[in-house]
């Protein structure tokens, strides 16, 4: 994508255009890739909705993306009321606090310019339709959940990220594929088949992920429409202040500090799925990042990268359990992918999905768990894995039954995986033999 | 695969014998179930060649297509078939018990339900396959067909689906049902193969489990347990046989096509009823118990809804009918798991080493803990279990335990041996637990991470009331009319 007008140019033209679309159309949907400022849009629009005085609701997805909504509605419209629906048992954070009006249905909220909810939540919150709506993280809503709120508004705006994990259920959902109301697809995807003619607008720029990253999960996983980064090469920088010991793990942090990424590659093995040593080299190189004092520059300006900029992400909740019980520094985040979803952090490091498998599962395949895992950094993502893994690729093709009327999913997991490993290869640095 | 169900296979593997993955029976096992073996004709997609079928091991009744590529003889079978089918779910239907309810009305339940039992998955997607073919067809009109067939067709339809419930044991697959408790040193994909598995479970004396499986996998021996038959018994005997009856057309003929069936499927009518006997003799899990009360509400109200009149059940589920099975489905799923886990540590022991449960004694209790002030005061009992199970699970995560079932915990936190729970649940109302309620200090208690409790789902809207965003509200259905019989076959 070649472009010669400014990053925050061309972004702040695709902000007009959906917000010129918002009163011509029942429903608008916003694709917006890795850190290209989808809250921001949501608390724009949101602004916007407001202002023509009719109320509004927001969608989200989990408690969390409530409440971070809610702060950031807070920061930019100080005069919007906002009302929050919870449930019995939520414990207001103390950053939500004074920040919006809080109960558990909606006649006791006073009557707030927007609400704000989670989809469960909005389930039961009948008896009013709203005008508008706003969804936010669409995509990892599952069609079921719309099903149950689109009832409550007339016109909606869909936002989220595309590349990242779709939803899933533990039962099997193969009577269903093909059909268009799918309740296992994503909010969108069946949106967007039962109304076809919606426009689909896409934010072009990532201000999150650095000039070493965009390009990458670009190609790997937005393949066909593609984002650039909002910083030109060069412009950001991480170094360290307190020297290494020329260890391995010294040698991998030094890489990816130099070039934005880093692959730390343990002999290959098939392993279970908490691998101890695999665990333990994600818990050293955290520990290690923190000893070095490293300092990021940017376009923000200088700060160091302290715990709570750093995060370790993993595929599986035993994975993350194991890390934690490996012992990592105070204040460093460690979750898996879907829990990740939508955080930023400064550096991160992840335990590959595939490291030390015998088989490649659609689970451990899913494009969307990789993308999460890779593209959640501002400056340095370090890659922990076994050996092997294009070797394992290679002997799991993906396989899966094809069923018809499904539209065809892009990206497919196992290239992306390959895409993603290609680039990583570059920047490889072999474990130190264990003791 | 788990990391028990990998050593159990290994050991399968060296002690040629198939190892136990269960220490009770997590499928209800009907008193007198009906054994359904379903033979399709090779290359054609839903043209049945035979059902072997009975609920009496000594009097199997073999139905016989001996044309299968001629619908009406198709249909003359689904007939014969309904005979034999519909007295038996009709017999269920008679004796029925009064269920009370909290806050609605009390309802008739029948105390029994059909149980049919197919070799394996292949077999219940052709059942499925077999309701799809026949419940739409019509009893007047061009292309009539006995009135018994349509009726047929629901039937199978309704314990086709049901048995794709998490939990059901309305139409339990054999192989599946086998795999669910036995661990065999093969491969999944070759459990599948009913001959091989009852091989490695119950091999002939002097024989060990693995030449037992192997000896099975000779189709001359124990032919496929269908729905495909073996290639070999296609090509030399059964394309003769049914040649010959296509040029003759007489008994004799008939009888030919039918004796050469059988040959095929004797063998894996013995295996099917070898396999209830092998069920039968694990004591059956608690939890069976509950979730055939399940099944026999499903059964009475679908009957009930057959004696309304209701059009047959559509080929594909509406918007919010998809969306209000998948609730159904992932709800039975979850309290499937937790049951089965509950109700057998072996189960549990897969996982207390992933770390989503943990099994220990109880190093200190508090049981009289309070949290809050004044009028938000609430008991919430400490509980601390020393444990020397991995337990991987984060604070905060709700707990739920076999010794009390109704009751949960929370995770406080876990320091090297020791974790600490908060009771928050099922400890007894006010002040003061209920005797037992809280686990003393020695006691031995195990703690999952699974619940078997849940909140009813929001409500879906009206079928009609089908928001715009998933294609607003369906047509409404209309039976085919006689000027165009043709249906829409996609």
């Amino acid at each position: 994508m070649s472009t010669a007008k400014p990053p925050a140019q061309e972004a702040a033209q695709v902000v007009d255009a959906v917000l010129a679309d918002l009163p011509r159309h029942r429903g608008v949907v916003v694709d917006s890739p890795p850190g290209a400022g989808k809250s921001t849009l949501v608390v724009r629009a949101a602004g916007h909705l407001a202002a023509t005085g009719d109320p509004l609701m927001i969608v989200a997805q989990t408690n969390e993306q409530v409440d971070d909504l809610i702060v950031r509605l807070a920061e930019e419209h100080p005069g919007l009321s906002v009302g929050r629906l919870s449930a019995a048992d939520y414990a207001v954070p103390r950053r939500v606090e004074g920040k919006a009006a809080i109960g558990t249905k909606l006649p006791d909220l006073g009557d707030p310019a927007v609400v704000v909810a989670t989809a469960d939540k909005w389930a039961w919150a009948g008896g009013r339709t709203w005008p508008w709506a706003i969804v936010d993280e669409a995509y990892q809503m599952r069609s079921d959940k719309l099903l149950r709120v689109a009832g409550l508004f007339e016109r909606a705006l869909f936002v989220g990220d595309p590349g990242q994990l779709d939803p899933f259920s533990v039962v099997d959902g193969e009577r269903w594929a093909g059909l268009s109301w799918d309740p296992l697809q994503s909010a969108v995807a069946v949106l967007l088949r039962h109304n076809p003619d919606l426009p689909v607008h896409r934010l072009p720029v990532s201000w999150r992920l650095p000039a070493s990253a965009a390009p990458v999960v670009s190609e790997a996983f937005y393949p066909f429409t593609g984002f650039r980064a909002g910083t030109a090469p060069g412009e950001r920088r991480l170094a360290y202040t307190a020297d290494g010991m020329r260890t391995a793990y010294d040698h991998a942090l030094e890489e990816a500090a130099r070039s934005g990424w880093a692959l730390y590659e343990l002999p290959s093995r098939h392993t279970v799925r908490t691998d101890a040593e695999a665990v333990q080299a994600v818990a050293v190189l955290a520990t290690r990042l923190l000893q070095r004092a490293p300092v990021a520059f940017s376009e923000r300006g200088e700060r160091p990268v302290t715990a709570d900029r750093v995060a370790v992400g993993a595929a599986h909740r035993d994975q993350v359990a194991a890390i934690q019980a490996a012992g990592l520094p105070e204040g460093v985040t460690v979750d898996t992918a879907n829990r990740l979803q939508g955080r930023e952090y400064d550096v991160t490091i992840i335990l590959h999905p595939l490291s030390g498998r015998r088989d490649a599962t659609a689970f451990h395949l899913e494009s969307g768990r990789l993308c999460v895992l890779t593209s959640r950094h501002r400056h340095a993502c370090v890659v922990v894995a076994r050996a092997g893994i294009p070797e394992l690729l290679d002997a799991h093709p993906s396989a899966e039954t094809v069923q018809l009327n499904v539209p065809v999913k892009f990206p497919d997991g196992w290239e992306a995986n390959q895409a993603v490993l290609a680039h990583l290869s570059k920047h490889r640095v072999e474990a130190a033999p264990l003791r | 695969m788990s990391t028990l169900a990998a050593l159990a296979r290994l050991r399968a593997l060296r002690d040629g014998t198939a190892q136990r993955l269960a220490t009770v029976r997590h499928v209800h096992l009907s008193e007198r179930p009906m054994v359904l073996i379903p033979l399709r004709l090779a290359g054609e997609a839903a043209a049945p060649l035979a059902v072997m079928a009975g609920t009496d091991p000594a009097h199997p009744r073999l139905l016989v297509v001996p044309q299968p590529r001629d619908r009406d003889l198709r249909f003359a079978f689904a007939a014969e078939l309904a005979e034999l089918l519909l007295p038996y779910i009709e017999s269920l239907q008679k004796d029925t018990e009064t269920v009370e309810r909290r806050g609605a009305e009390p309802y008739e339940r029948c105390v029994d339900a059909p149980q049919l039992i197919v070799p394996n998955r292949g077999a219940a997607a052709f059942v499925q396959l077999l309701g799809r073919s026949t419940r739409f067809r019509r009893a007047e009109g061009p292309y009539a067909v006995h009135a018994s067939v349509p009726l047929l067709g629901r039937w199978l339809t309704f314990l086709a689906q049901r048995g794709r419930h998490p939990g059901s044991s309305l139409m339990p697959a054999a192989t599946e049902a086998l795999s669910l408790h036995w661990a065999t040193g093969q491969s999944a994909l070759e459990d599948a193969n009913l001959a091989s598995l009852i091989g490695w479970i119950d091999p002939p004396p002097g024989m060990t489990g693995a030449a037992a499986a192997r000896q099975a996998e000779d189709p001359l021996i124990w032919p496929p347990a269908g729905p495909a038959s073996d290639p070999g018994f296609d090509a030399e005997v059964l394309a003769p046989a049914i040649r010959a009856y296509e040029e003759t057309r007489t008994e004799h003929a008939e009888a030919r096509v039918r004796e050469a069936v059988r040959s095929q499927l004797e063998p894996t009518w013995r295996l099917m009823w070898r396999a209830v006997g092998l069920l039968a003799a694990l004591p059956a899990g608690p939890g069976c118990a509950g979730r055939w009360e399940a099944d026999r509400a499903a059964f009475t109200s679908f009957a009930a809804q057959l004696a309304e009149g209701a059009p047959p059940q559509p080929r594909r589920d509406g918007a919010v009918g998809a969306a209000s099975r998948l609730a159904r489905m992932e709800r039975a799923q979850a309290s499937y798991d937790a049951q089965r886990a509950y109700d057998d540590p072996l189960v549990m022991a897969g996982y207390r080493l992933t770390g989503e449960a943990f099994t220990g004694t109880v190093a200190h209790a508090d049981p009289e803990r309070t949290e809050g002030e004044g009028r938000g005061r609430k008991l919430r009992p400490l509980v601390t279990v020393r444990t020397t199970d991995p337990v991987r699970l984060a604070p905060g995560t709700r707990l739920g335990t076999p010794e009390r079932r109704g009751q949960q915990a929370e995770l406080v936190a876990i320091d090297g041996e020791h974790v600490t729970l908060k009771i928050v649940k099922g400890m007894g109302r006010g002040m003061a637990a209920t005797p037992g309620a809280v686990p003393g200090v020695g006691e031995r208690v195990c703690y999952a991470a699974l619940l078997d409790d849940f909140q009813p789902p929001a409500a879906l809207p009206p079928p009609e009331e089908t928001p715009w965003t998933h294609g607003g509200p369906p047509p409404e259905y209309e039976p085919p009319s006689d000027e165009e019989p043709d249906e829409e076959w996609s």
